[in-house]
């Protein structure tokens, strides 16, 4: 080998992508493929239930997609005070997020809960039911495993033992996070605006 | 090496200080290799995993083989024929193909990019463990539950599992139960795996290791692995729309309520169409290293072997309909998918001819490795060949579910994966264990193996253009089809011996085998220049690279590759 | 060792010759029905363009195996290294950029041109307008037989399809209307047609116009469970005269021999009308095979076993021991029951 060539190889400095990042992304790849299964199911299945409550009966979140979507926003400022060591900063836009987050499923209790007493809508009274709660389901399941992902930081925070290096750490799990929130713009998008 | 068993973390090429078989030390061997995080030893781990599962999906394949090789055998009864063949295709589908594939992989990829070990070594074991216990989930279907006819719960729908058959109303066992339950736990471990292949090829290069000087294994195990992401997940999610049909009363495939038996094809395909190029593309991984060291001459074509990899997993994820060319799509429809699957034939055939062009010009050696790839080669291009007729829709409606295109998918499975897996295991197994196989051994493996597969595969061709569909216990005596089943049936047997050649080959040679060196066969990627086997740390000091074949430039310093690349 | 490959490459290509040959021969001696439904043995227009396509699609996958495998067994063979001791490497070719541009598109022709070709015979298949001339059958799958209605001609007919002889001149094809009251099916009888599945809650369509007249073999080709091996088809492709005759006859009511009232009454008594119908009687029931003309067909249970009066009485009495898993469950007759029964349907013509 020529020393001309390896004085060069390690003169430039070498530069790769982060795996924690790498790895997320390729999570939320996997996730979509999913997502989009269920979607596809549901769009499919408009109109062809042949009995039982329809997708009128649904009413639009309105409050609940802005409280959900809101987190967005503070965990992104929670992002950039970690980022510059503000601690105490980060701490509060997390727990925010966290409530926002949890608000969001709370609201989605109480809307199933008047969908089933109310309108009789549960996973087997016909193919809209199934398909409603699949989908909105798989996603607020989703929402339950980052809000526990949440959580845990959270407790880590408040112990004290995150410090400015995680940062790279937590911008992975925020990535998680923003993918939560996205998908649920489309899972709104498809059952509340064209589903309706 | 003749007194140690499996390779001792930290030995250094030497044999390693001999062993006192106690009972302590036999649970601490064990505890060691339960919970490794070490990729060489998670990959050995996939590869025994694989080659078990092989053996068992050999056994199922040889039942099924008795059965029909004459008309209206009684060997098996129509129950548990159906969960045999149900069994054999999910067994190789699933616990040997995808698990292969993480076999080579994990023990390579870290040793070729210069990296210690994989990205994430606990995801790594996690993702194994999974794999592991889902097979064992779909093993166990076979005692456990009431079972329907008295012939155990083991799934019985084909693999495929189409619904409604899958459905409460129609399976009121628990065999779709297992099927789902266990594919859905190995599938999580599969995209553990897919994620920390791509993660260390992407991060954890060596300095000077570009992409475009990434050894074409690791490219094509990189391709396959987002294409895993994408593939494997349609499948879960179907899965779990089956479970929710099954348990929660959900209506997705429920025909009697509006559902739609079509949706699951479509998902299943969807899946199913990208999964074959999942199973295939790391037997190109395989072939991309064996074929240039043994003609002598570096690959043919480097940036067209990736982008047609690319391009291959790309299109492959638009042609899942040429399996439902019959269930009654429009002619526009079936048309679009026609174009598509052919479409996807040209960047598959220019790897052919990279191939052979690599071969073109060379100084071949037929060491037992490049024995198993030339037959690649070879059945691969009629693998294709028969593809291209099945893409044919109008032909397709004659084919489809007849046994041309079981002669078809074992052609590729077979015919190019299998003999690919014994190919690289020929060529990689004296760096995992520090000795060769036998060579004599080997080519008695490759001679009979080869012999059965054509008289099997070729052979199998016929019935289905005699009009003999899958899927059948038995078949009528007056079909014509009688005589062509028996040729098939003995060269199936005549396959089993091979394979049973093959594990007698790998036993005996790692105790008897020549010892190997580091570099037996005189080849250039990276992990020929660790001991073989190689330390727990893999390189004592970080390599430094500055072309496609690091080694070839050490060993001819007046003609390095990087003057050309 | 050195010319093993090459050996073994001669070995296949003569394998190959001789499965081509065989394949060949199939055509050159089918016409007509015959008991091996051959592919390659069409009786109908459907059948016939996909052989037709066939034959150009093997002329040009046969021809790129030729080509492709003379270059590999070629290289195997010229390029093999002399002499063990040999350690000088070859030259180091990395690439060509005219060569590889010249086999990516060469590949791409075949494929427009292969394309085409197919994608005319879809059409040609798949969008054939329908003559006023042709039959409608009303197909429906179930787990394990077949269902064929006539709604034009009010017959209700089972396992055992009779279609008109379809003249060039004067084509009478038979349009099938393909549904299931159960699971996925498929219909395939290879040498009138390619298969088409039967779909639950989804309609599909087949259409056939035989040429010669016979019996055409073919079975369920989409696994739809434990008995899909026995549910097997037979086409009778009848003359004009010959249909006629079997219309007229599947038309009549059920006959009424008073010398089987026994066995008629055993029938209505039993369980046997929840599930099947004798028109002209009570039974009216539609989950199995409508028995009205039970012997007018050469098998029972979808060709499970020939229609002789011994099979008939075994299968009443034990079903599982033709078909293992079919829907009908043993009646648990007695003897005497069992002799009546048989002798009334053995009236059924």
């Amino acid at each position: 080998m020529s020393s001309v060539a390896v004085a060069q190889a390690q003169a430039e400095a070498w530069v790769q992508p982060s795996k924690g990042r790498v790895a997320m992304f390729c999570l939320i790849l996997a996730e979509s493929a999913i997502f989009t299964i269920f979607v596809v199911a549901y769009i499919y299945n408009l109109g062809k239930s042949l009995y039982g409550p329809t997708p009128q009966v649904l009413e639009v979140p309105i409050w609940n997609s802005i409280f959900l979507l809101s987190s967005s926003l503070t965990i992104w400022l929670a992002e950039r005070a970690v980022e510059h060591g503000k601690i105490k900063v980060f701490g509060l836009w997390w727990a925010l997020t966290f409530a926002l987050g949890t608000i969001f499923l709370v609201g989605t209790g109480v809307e199933w809960h008047k969908l089933i007493t109310v309108d009789g809508l549960t996973i087997s009274t016909n193919l809209f039911g199934t398909t409603f709660y699949s989908l909105v389901g798989l996603h607020a399941s989703h929402v339950i495993l980052g809000l526990i992902a949440l959580l845990v930081v959270l407790l880590f925070t408040v112990t004290g033992h995150v410090r400015e290096e995680h940062a790279e750490r937590i911008q992975v799990l925020a990535l998680y996070w923003h993918f939560v929130d996205a998908v649920w713009i489309v899972v709104f998008t498809v059952v509340y605006v064209i589903g309706r | 090496m003749a007194d140690s068993t499996f390779p001792v973390p930290g030995a250094i090429g030497a044999a390693a200080p001999r062993r006192q078989w106690s009972q302590t030390a036999f649970l601490a061997w064990l505890h060691d290799w339960v919970v490794t995080v070490d990729h060489k030893k998670l990959g050995i781990l996939y590869m025994l995993y694989a080659i078990f599962f092989l053996l068992v999906g050999g056994v199922e394949a040889m039942l099924i083989r008795i059965q029909l090789i004459r008309p209206e055998m009684h060997f098996l009864s129509p129950e548990v024929f159906n969960r045999v063949f149900t069994m054999h295709g999910t067994t190789m589908v699933f616990l040997v193909g995808m698990t292969y594939i993480f076999g080579f992989a994990n023990y390579l990829i870290p040793l070729m990019v210069g990296a210690r070990d994989m990205a994430f070594p606990r995801l790594n074991a996690l993702s194994f463990w999974l794999t592991f216990f889902g097979g064992l989930l779909l093993y166990y279907s076979f005692i456990g539950g009431y079972g329907l006819y008295g012939a155990g719960s083991a799934p019985d729908t084909m693999w495929w599992a189409y619904s409604p058959l899958t459905e409460r109303a129609f399976s009121p066992g628990h065999a779709p139960d297992y099927w789902a339950l266990s594919l859905i736990i190995t599938g999580f471990g599969t995209i553990g795996a897919s994620i920390n292949v791509i993660a260390t090829a992407l991060c954890m290069r060596c300095k000077g290791m570009t992409l475009m000087r990434l050894p074409l294994f690791v490219w094509l195990n990189m391709v396959t692995s987002f294409l895993a992401l994408i593939t494997v997940t349609p499948l879960t999610a179907a899965q779990v729309m089956l479970l929710i049909d099954r348990y929660l009363g959900g209506h997705f495939f429920d025909t009697q309520a509006g559902g739609s038996a079509l949706i699951w094809a479509h998902f299943f395909w969807i899946f199913g169409h990208p999964e074959v190029y999942v199973l295939v593309l790391p037997s190109f991984a395989i072939a991309n290293e064996v074929i240039p060291v043994f003609s002598r001459k570096a690959i043919f074509g480097y940036p067209a072997m990736v982008a047609a990899s690319v391009g291959i997993a790309f299109v492959s994820l638009g042609v899942w309909a040429h399996h439902m060319f019959s269930i009654g799509m429009t002619s526009v429809g079936n048309a679009f998918f026609v174009l598509s699957t052919q479409l996807v034939g040209i960047p598959t055939g220019i790897k052919i001819f990279n191939w052979v062009a690599t071969m073109w010009g060379g100084k071949i050696r037929f060491s037992t490795p490049m024995l198993f790839c030339t037959a690649f080669l070879f059945q691969f291009l009629i693998a294709g060949l028969t593809g291209i007729i099945l893409s044919v829709a109008p032909w397709n409606w004659q084919l489809h579910n007849s046994y041309f295109v079981i002669a078809h998918f074992h052609y590729v499975l077979v015919g190019a994966i299998v003999f690919a897996i014994f190919a690289g295991i020929y060529y990689w197994y004296p760096k995992a264990t520090g000795r060769m196989l036998s060579e004599k051994l080997g080519k008695w493996h490759f001679w009979l193996f080869v012999i059965g597969f054509h008289v099997t595969f070729d052979t199998m061709h016929i019935p289905g253009i005699l009009g003999m569909p899958r899927s059948i216990f038995t078949y009528e005596a007056d079909r014509g089809w009688g005589t062509w089943n028996f040729i098939v049936s003995i060269g199936g047997f005549i396959q089993a011996i091979a394979v049973l050649v093959f594990a007698y080959n790998l036993i005996y040679s790692y105790f008897k085998g020549k010892s190997a060196g580091n570099d037996p066969w005189d080849a250039w990627t990276l992990e020929w220049a660790t001991p073989s086997p190689p330390p727990a740390y893999n390189f004592a000091e970080d390599p430094v690279v500055t072309s496609r074949r690091p080694l070839w430039d050490i060993k001819h310093p007046e003609d390095p590759d990087w003057r050309y690349e | 060792m050195l010319t093993e490959p090459y050996r073994c490459v001669k070995w296949s290509v003569k394998w190959f010759l001789f499965l081509f040959l065989f394949l060949a021969s199939q055509a050159i001696f089918a016409e007509g029905p015959q008991s091996t439904p051959s592919i390659f043995a069409p009786a109908s227009t459907p059948a016939n363009s996909i052989y037709e396509l066939s034959l150009f699609v093997i002329a040009i996958t046969g021809g790129i195996f030729v080509t492709v495998g003379s270059l590999i067994a070629w290289a195997a063979f010229r390029y093999r290294q002399h002499g063990q001791d040999d350690t000088s490497e070859p030259a180091q070719i990395y690439g060509s950029t005219q060569v590889e541009l010249a086999w990516t598109v060469i590949p791409i022709l075949i494929v427009v041109v292969l394309f085409l070709t197919t994608a005319r015979v879809i059409f040609a298949i798949q969008d054939a307008p329908k003559p006023k001339s042709a039959l409608d059958v009303t197909v429906v799958g179930h787990q394990y037989w077949w269902e064929f209605n006539y709604p034009k001609l009010g017959i209700h007919a089972v396992n055992e399809l009779h279609v008109p002889l379809s003249d060039a001149d004067h084509p009478t094809p038979t349009y099938l209307t393909l549904l299931s009251a159960d699971v996925m099916h498929s219909f395939w009888v290879p040498q009138l047609s390619g298969k088409t599945d039967l779909v639950p809650n989804k309609v599909n369509h087949l259409w056939i116009d035989p040429h010669h007249p016979g019996l055409y073999v073919g079975q369920c080709a989409q696994f739809c469970g434990v008995e899909h091996a026995k549910m097997l088809l037979r086409v009778y492709v009848d003359t004009p005269e010959q249909f006629a005759a079997w219309v007229k006859n599947q038309q009549q009511q059920a006959v009424n021999d008073p010398k089987v009232a026994e066995g008629r009454h055993v029938f209505e008594t039993q369980a046997c009308m929840n599930c099947h119908t004798i028109a002209g009687t009570a039974a009216t029931g539609r989950f199995g095979p409508d028995l009205t003309h039970l012997m007018s067909r050469d098998t029972l249970a979808s060709g499970a076993t020939t229609n002789t009066p011994d099979h008939l009485r075994e299968w009443i009495r034990n079903p599982d021991t033709f078909k293992p898993g079919s829907l009908m469950p043993a009646m648990q007759l007695s003897d005497q029951q069992l002799d009546q029964v048989t002798a009334y349907l053995s009236t059924l013509r």
